[in-house]
């Protein structure tokens, strides 16, 4: 791995996305309208506004990025870019590490502002202090990354990947314990809702927002989502292959 | 004195697909000079391209490319290799595909302005690659080959969909490589590129049918016109 390889593919990657106005706008934007929606929703109900806003900031940043990623990633396979780097004196961390420093630098700068609207305008309270929410942002934006990298290795088409969103990211939203609290879960909904990362990752933010407890379950939290943010870039790389058939 | 060979194969068995591409081919490619591989679509030019570059997974055979096994890493920083379909960034300028090569490849910045100036596309440097030409296109990603001034380049038809006039610009540009003590393996579909060569590789279903120099091509199979003899090659039963 080197840095020089690494700086200069997280220099590609940002360009790629300075390229496409749209969909920074896109980005940027859409978390905002939806908080913004989320309030006006529960305009009469501030105590359902509190408890679910603040989880939901940290949670746009990983869909974005999913969706972003696995595309992107998609492409490079599509394309034949990946093929191309591969021939060349460059490690399959150093494709990682560039995408993840482009990105989590677009997920900051995402999450910085969804967070800036919710607590400048919107009325929104944390018992933690609202930087460990941008920084949880950012690490959830890093396993959403993560997420898809690895999935964009199961798909052929665009098309694809797009629907990898529903089917993978959907099911953990409804059983992360943001609609329903996980205690209320029937059995066997529970046990699978112990098994999916979004679990952990709402669980953190819920306990930075809603409760300010940093203890020992909020440490468990971080480190599944940064273990399973591992895991999924290992299993990630794992895709990428110097020789196909 | 023949200096040793850039590229030997030998034995090399690759399938694709449950089909035998390339069956027991054994070839080498002499240093120094512009080798032309050339046959018709399908006879398996490309997949021999990845695997001299080290991208393909070979099922038998040995493929050594100057001194190491190929697709060993130190080979990456010395081997340029030109795929097919141009595999640069549509949605980056010609200027920052270049620049993202040559950062890769530790290349002087310096080298970006000399390999756009070989392929001839110094007007295009700041046009995003998507609004340009096919042809432009491919010239973009054979200077993304170029940019790192490898010992060997390995170009998969790169004068595809150029005009005439740009063709015989560029063969004149791998011939000055060659000059320069660069190794060039060419491959083309068109058989009127095979006299720009110093050698050539024939091709056919995944076997080597002629090797030699154009002149010795013409003498093997009788015809003045390179475009008849080779169709007067491939058309010959091997036995």
């Amino acid at each position: 791995m080197s840095f020089r390889a690494t700086f200069a593919t997280a220099r590609r990657v940002l360009n790629q996305l300075r390229r496409d106005p749209r969909t920074i706008a896109l980005m940027l934007l859409v978390p905002v309208v939806l908080v913004f929606l989320l309030e006006q929703l529960f305009a009469d109900n501030r105590v359902v506004f509190q408890r679910i806003g603040g989880p939901l900031l940290g949670l746009f940043p990983l869909i974005a990025m999913f969706l972003v990623t696995s595309i992107t990633m998609l492409r490079e396979r599509v394309s034949g870019t990946l093929e191309r780097l591969m021939a060349l004196p460059l490690a399959k961390l150093d494709i990682l590490a560039g995408y993840g420093l482009a990105f989590a630098l677009v997920a900051a700068l995402q999450a910085t502002l969804v967070s800036a609207v919710a607590f400048g305008f919107l009325g929104l309270h944390t018992q933690g202090p609202s930087w460990a929410v941008v920084l949880l942002a950012i690490a959830n934006a890093i396993l959403g990354m993560a997420l898809g990298l690895f999935v964009s290795a199961f798909a052929r088409t665009e098309f694809q990947a797009i629907q990898f969103m529903p089917a993978f990211i959907l099911p953990q939203i409804l059983l992360c314990g943001l609609f329903t609290p996980r205690s209320q879960m029937a059995g066997w909904m529970h046990v699978l809702s112990d098994l999916l990362p979004f679990t952990y990752a709402y669980d953190a933010l819920h306990r930075a927002t809603a409760l300010g407890t940093f203890d020992g379950r909020f440490a468990l939290d971080l480190t599944v989502t940064v273990g399973v943010t591992v895991l999924a870039l290992a299993l990630g790389a794992s895709t990428l292959r110097r020789r196909s058939g | 004195m023949p200096a040793a060979p850039s590229i030997a194969v030998d034995k090399l068995r690759i399938r694709r697909g449950g089909c035998v591409v390339l069956d027991e081919i054994s070839l080498s490619v002499a240093s120094g000079r512009v080798t032309g591989l050339l046959g018709p679509s399908g006879s398996g030019k490309t997949t021999l391209m990845r695997a001299i570059v080290g991208v393909q997974i070979v099922e038998s055979g040995s493929i050594t490319v100057l001194g190491e096994p190929a697709g060993t890493p130190p080979l990456r920083w010395k081997v340029g290799y030109m795929t097919q379909n141009p595999a640069v960034y549509g949605d980056l300028t010609v200027r920052e595909n270049l620049h993202y090569f040559a950062r890769i490849l530790a290349a002087a910045p310096e080298n970006v302005d000399e390999v756009l100036e070989m392929v001839n596309m110094t007007a295009f440097g700041d046009r995003v690659v998507n609004r340009l030409s096919g042809g432009q296109r491919a010239r973009v990603s054979l200077a993304t080959a170029l940019i790192g001034k490898p010992q060997l380049l390995v170009l998969d038809e790169p004068t595809v969909g150029l005009d005439p006039v740009l063709r015989r610009d560029l063969w004149r540009t791998f011939n000055d490589l060659a000059g320069q003590g660069k190794t060039l393996l060419v491959s083309s579909h068109v058989m009127d590129e095979a006299d720009h060569c110093h050698d050539l590789l024939l091709l056919r279903e995944g076997q080597l049918v002629a090797t030699g120099t154009p002149a010795d091509v013409r003498a093997k199979s009788g015809r003045q016109d390179l475009d008849e003899a080779f169709l007067a090659l491939i058309n010959e039963e091997v036995v």
